[in-house]
């Protein structure tokens, strides 16, 4: 992430050189920064509300009893977590929340889920096998209502905004499924590397 | 199209009343928990601050200096070989970076080109097939502070691609 966060910055300012906008950065530093805290501050009503929403619902037992339905899936995909473990919940609501489109909603259970991953984790600095899983089903993002895209289409007065459905249901299964496949090569090679 | 959005704005407050009436039925003091849980979401959030503020400037830098149109220059021999239109190698590399600014891509491409055109088409599909990798990577291994992402990076790239060269097929196969 060092090495990417360094690209963006550094790269960005190179090519401003080389593209002769290097005038466009300064207000763009500033504009960024006030976005971040904006979005940062619209994040803590979200975050805040779906924490304490997820907090009922495990006092109550609800995650416990959908965790166990979907647990033969999980313990296949994440061999890591310990049975009943409360991060197999949290990343099951995260998974709900995109595919049914809610973006905001899923952050709040993601982050919880890393949180719980993090607990189980023997070296705090290092990502676990669970946490690169988790994340690669998560970026690859499957969806089954993409309600935003299907609105912009139909606000730019598209005659069939839903027409896309059945092309991204396909799209993101793909993604999905070379997600899944990535994670498992990549870490039976890393398990190999690290050994040695 | 009416009826999907109005599932998704069923669904949320659905799921909230399910949440509380399970809470009621099981004896939970719902209000003091939600508070609970709503504490650890603040305190979680806080944390976050620093690395929306170092994700949201680097990008918007990238984005301004004009560095996504070199790379997608870099990459011209890519493109003609596997038959993808610049605007959409260029809208997946912004789809991996920020949420937002690639639907304003997708929206201006609906205006240049119109929504039901071919690049319309694919500018939905690629936008609704991936996710914002390197945002979700950053902030979420961020929250926790794990600084060696081992090879979450390399995963996500791979899966973006797969959903690149599976949106030119589909969109293509379907809509000929």
């Amino acid at each position: 992430m060092n090495k990417i966060f360094a690209f963006l910055i550094l790269g960005g300012i190179l090519a401003a050189i080389w593209n002769g906008n290097l005038d466009a950065i300064t207000p763009v530093v500033l504009e960024s920064a006030r976005t971040a805290i904006e979005r940062a501050i619209s994040l803590m009503g979200i975050v805040g509300f779906w924490l304490g929403i997820a907090k009922v619902a495990e006092e109550s037992g609800l995650i416990d009893r959908i965790s166990r339905f979907i647990a033969p899936l999980f313990r296949w995909l994440f061999p890591s977590i310990p049975k009943g473990h409360p991060a197999m919940g949290s990343i099951l609501m995260n998974l709900s929340a995109n595919m049914l489109g809610f973006g905001n909603a899923a952050t709040p259970f993601g982050l919880k889920a890393m949180k719980e991953l993090q607990e189980l984790n023997p070296r705090p600095d290092t990502a676990t096998e669970a946490m690169c899983t988790f994340l690669a089903i998560n970026t690859s993002s499957v969806t089954f209502v993409p309600a935003t895209i299907i609105s912009l289409r139909a606000a730019a007065g598209s005659k069939n905004p839903s027409e896309v459905l059945g092309a991204i249901l396909f799209a993101t299964t793909c993604s999905t499924l070379v997600a899944i496949l990535a994670d498992y090569i990549f870490r039976i090679l890393y398990r190999k590397i690290e050994r040695r | 199209m009416a009826e999907q959005i109005s599932i998704s704005s069923w669904i949320l407050p659905f799921v909230i009343a399910a949440v509380f009436l399970h809470g009621l039925m099981n004896n939970v003091r719902v209000f003091e928990v939600f508070t609970e849980g709503a504490q650890e979401g603040l305190q979680l959030a806080i944390k976050l601050i620093p690395y929306l503020l170092g994700i949201y400037v680097a990008v918007g830098i990238f984005r301004e200096s004009g560095a996504v149109d070199l790379m997608v220059r870099l990459l011209n021999p890519l493109i003609r070989l596997l038959d993808i239109p610049a605007e959409a190698l260029f809208l997946s590399i912004v789809r991996t970076l920020s949420g937002p600014a690639a639907l304003s891509m997708m929206a201006e491409i609906f205006d240049t080109y119109g929504p039901d055109s071919y690049l319309g088409r694919l500018a939905s599909t690629l936008t609704g097939s991936t996710d914002t990798t390197f945002y979700i990577i950053a902030v979420y291994f961020g929250s926790v502070g794990i600084k060696k992402t081992k090879y979450a990076v390399p995963v996500g790239v791979m899966a973006d691609f797969a959903s690149l060269i599976a949106s030119v097929y589909i969109v293509k196969r379907l809509f000929p």
